[in-house]
Formats: structure tokens, C-alpha cells, sequence
């Protein structure tokens, strides 16, 4: 119970952190706000298709994770404050904590790019919701999952933010592609069984990135 | 009260294959007290971490007992108080937010919560204890790290540099804390200062072995 009050009480720090700084909300949504009116005035004069619109919302929720999903592990580097937190509690904690905190803001950045999908692409029908939300809902804790760990490893180094791209990409690409497609599945209406392998990649993906990074935490964490 | 000892074995410690030191021992039952001397970059403040448990050795090794039974770091955690220059809280927080959010975190029972405001009108941070923390002076918050650090009553106290930046009024604050400590636990000093080496009665010299 007490490691399950600790995990939840990091959460409870970094929500409460985030609402009187707005670092990472601000610019996660500025960032999808940006992407997306690039978009708009690129294809303004074009009629999408479901596998382009389907990319096109994983690359927004892709490149405004990039810019915001590090700060988890950088600020606290930056600011001196990982040492106290070492201090009072267990890295598998901090993990947890950290993981479940990110989860949280990628589910919220994900709702918000597809609440102004729907708005600005009348094109974007999702025919099959259920597989649209399952696809939405699994595939922002893959990218939560994964930046965590990559966040704690950067947090350290030199060169922040490009080798945190470097080295997310290739990491995520398995898992973009398959949301990617899957996206697309549920525009075009598909049925629930033919997205079934991509849910169960998506799901072994989860487990594969969650298990690794729970067994390397300690070292990544301590010096 | 509870007995504990801290016993290192040949801890060494490498950053990028630069030695900082090596082959120290000592071995701690409470009540005791050990300074840890050196020159400047001879690895006080390293060792001073390594013995909070917050980072680990190249070599060797850095055991706990409590009551005469050995528990591992993460559970011996619990017992330290650690106050160093390399220590930082939150500057979005007051004082008394970075207190309760750091003892929740380390699930203290509501009991050592409520000592919250008890604890920051002892080390003098009573009128500012509603104040970010970013707003204090070096000194503060250096009050700040002795509050969180004894808000457990921890049984193993670390200070490293422990008057850094503090006045006269502080720095017999932190004579009181010795003092105290050393007859109810276990106090290691990391310390630069000759009069706040003589205040244990150990001593290890990074550098130079003796005891």
C-alpha cells in the first residue's frame, strides 16, 4: 500500500507542478495548434484520404509528444530537484509516478488533436469508434510508455533535445505504423476483427517497453 | 530507540573512468559520529551520497543493519536525513507544500505530517513557510534542508558542508542538531571546516586513510 500511496503521491506533485507552471501543457498545445494550422494551409485545397489523415494525426500527436514528453525527467534535472526525489523514494516508484503522469498527459494531447481533427477536417468520419478509440487509447500509453524511459536516459546527457528524438524515433516507429494503419481501419469502418493483430501489437508493445524499462529504471535512475 | 549500524568495505568510485577514491572503510554503530575530510574534488560530497544510498559504488560495498538485522538501502532510506549544496526543492512550492508533498512521497504517517509547521518554526522559517521556495535566499533554504531532514527524526543524520551559507544564529542551530544527534544516532559530517571536523569522533580522509 505505502509503494502505491508513493507512486500516486509523484503523480499528485508533477499534476499539481504542472498547473501552477503550464511549462508542458502550454507548449504541447501550442504545438498541436501549430502543426495543425500547417497542415490546414498545405492541404487546404486537397481531399484527403483516410491513410493520409490517419498519418497526419500521428505525426501531430507524434512530433508534439517530442516536444513535450521530456520534461518529465529534464526539469527535474534541470532544476537539481532528482536528487530529493532519489532521496524519498524508490526508483521503481519514480517510474511508476513518472509513467502514469505521462499517460495522463498523452491521453489528454491525443483528445485534443482529435477534437480539432473533427472540427477542421470534415473529412475525417470515424466510422468504426470503437476501434478508433481502442487504436487512440493504446497507442498514446505506447508513446507515453516509451518517451518515459528515453526521458530518464537523455535527462542526463548534453544534447537534450535532439538525442531525444534520435533516439525515440526509431523506438516508436513499430508503434507508429501500426496505429497509423489501424487509424486508418477505423475511418474506412472495418470490422473489429481485422484490427485485432494491431491491438495485440500494440498491446505486446506496451508490455515489451513497460517490462524493460521497469527492470532498467535503477540503473538508468542512479549514478 | 533503534540500533543501527553502517558498515562500508572497500568502496571505491569511478565517474568515466576517473578514480575518486578508493578503499575506504569504516564501520558505524549508533551512537556515533564520522567526518569525512579531503581536499577540494577528494570525494566528500560522493561519499557522503553513497552512504545516503543515492548513488551506488564502483567497488565494494555499503551495508545497513537495523536492531542487528540487515535491510536493504531502499528500506534504510527511510531512517537517513540528508542535507547537502546539491540538494534542491521546488521552486513553484512554498515551504510548507515542498514538506508535505516530499513526506508523502516518502508515505510518512500523518503523525510526522502534522510536524510539518512544528519542524520549519524550529529551523526559523516560520514567518516565510507560505512562501515559494524560489523566493529564498541561500541560507533559507539551507534552513529548509535541515526541516525536511529532521522532520523524520531521522536515525542516521548526513550533512554535507552542513553551516554552507548559513549566519551565526544558524550555524549554532546546526551545532544543536549535532549534538543531538550524536547521542541519540548516527551523524557523518562531509566537511572542509577543522572546527566542524572535531565535532565527531571518527574521521575519514579521502586521500589519506586514518581513523
Amino acid at each position: 500500500m505505502n509503494y502505491l500511496f508513493a507512486i500516486w503521491a509523484i503523480v499528485a506533485k508533477d499534476m499539481r507542478s504542472e498547473l501552477r507552471l503550464r511549462y508542458a501543457l502550454n507548449a504541447l498545445l501550442m504545438f498541436v495548434v501549430t502543426s495543425l494550422a500547417v497542415i490546414i494551409i498545405a492541404f487546404q485545397d486537397s481531399e484527403l484520404n483516410p491513410e493520409i489523415l490517419s498519418a497526419l494525426f500521428w505525426i501531430v500527436i507524434f512530433f508534439t509528444a517530442m516536444s513535450g514528453l521530456s520534461r518529465i525527467f529534464v526539469s527535474e534535472e534541470e532544476r537539481g530537484t532528482t536528487l530529493v526525489l532519489q532521496l524519498v523514494a524508490s526508483p521503481s516508484a519514480v517510474y511508476f509516478g513518472k509513467l502514469i503522469f505521462n499517460c495522463g498527459l498523452t491521453l489528454l494531447l491525443s483528445s485534443a488533436v482529435t477534437l480539432l481533427y473533427v472540427i477542421i477536417f470534415p473529412t475525417f468520419v470515424i466510422q468504426s469508434l470503437t476501434i478508433f478509440t481502442c487504436t487512440v487509447f493504446l497507442g498514446s500509453l505506447g508513446f507515453a510508455s516509451a518517451s518515459t524511459m528515453i526521458a530518464a536516459i537523455i535527462a542526463k546527457a548534453q544534447a537534450k533535445s535532439t538525442l531525444y528524438t534520435v533516439l525515440a524515433f526509431p523506438v516508436l516507429a513499430p508503434l507508429l505504423i501500426t496505429v497509423i494503419y489501424a487509424t486508418a481501419l477505423s475511418i474506412q469502418g472495418d470490422i473489429w476483427s481485422n484490427s485485432i493483430p494491431q491491438f495485440q501489437i500494440m498491446i505486446g508493445y506496451l508490455c515489451v517497453v513497460v517490462g524493460f524499462s521497469f527492470l532498467m529504471f535503477d540503473y538508468v535512475w542512479k549514478d | 530507540m533503534n540500533r543501527i549500524s553502517i558498515t562500508a568495505v572497500d568502496i571505491a568510485k569511478s565517474f568515466n573512468y576517473r578514480t575518486i577514491f578508493r578503499d575506504i572503510s569504516f564501520s558505524l554503530l549508533s551512537p556515533s559520529s564520522l567526518t569525512i575530510t579531503g581536499k577540494n574534488g577528494a570525494g566528500k560530497s560522493t561519499l557522503s551520497k553513497i552512504i545516503a544510498g543515492l548513488i551506488s559504488t564502483t567497488k565494494g560495498s555499503c551495508s545497513y543493519t537495523l536492531n542487528k538485522k540487515n535491510v536493504d538501502i531502499e528500506v534504510f532510506k527511510r531512517y537517513i536525513g540528508f542535507v547537502s549544496t546539491y540538494l534542491n526543492f521546488y521552486d513553484e512550492f512554498t515551504a510548507l507544500e515542498n514538506i508535505n508533498i516530499l513526506s508523502r512521497i516518502r508515505t510518512m504517517s500523518r503523525q510526522n505530517e502534522s510536524r510539518a509547521e512544528e519542524i520549519l518554526n524550529l529551523a526559523g522559517l516560520r514567518q516565510r513557510r507560505d512562501d515559494p521556495v524560489g523566493t529564498f535566499s541561500s541560507g533559507m533554504k539551507q534552513r529548509l534542508k535541515y526541516a525536511f531532514a529532521l522532520l523524520h527524526n531521522p536515525a542516521v543524520l548526513v550533512l554535507d558542508e552542513p553551516t554552507s551559507s548559513m549566519d551565526d544564529e544558524g550555524i549554532e542551530f546546526v551545532r544543536h542538531i549535532v549534538r543531538q544527534q550524536k547521542k541519540q544516532g548516527i551523524l557523518i559530517l562531509a566537511t572542509n571546516n577543522r572546527k566542524e571536523a572535531g565535532w565527531c569522533d571518527k574521521e575519514v580522509h579521502l586521500g589519506m586513510k586514518k581513523e
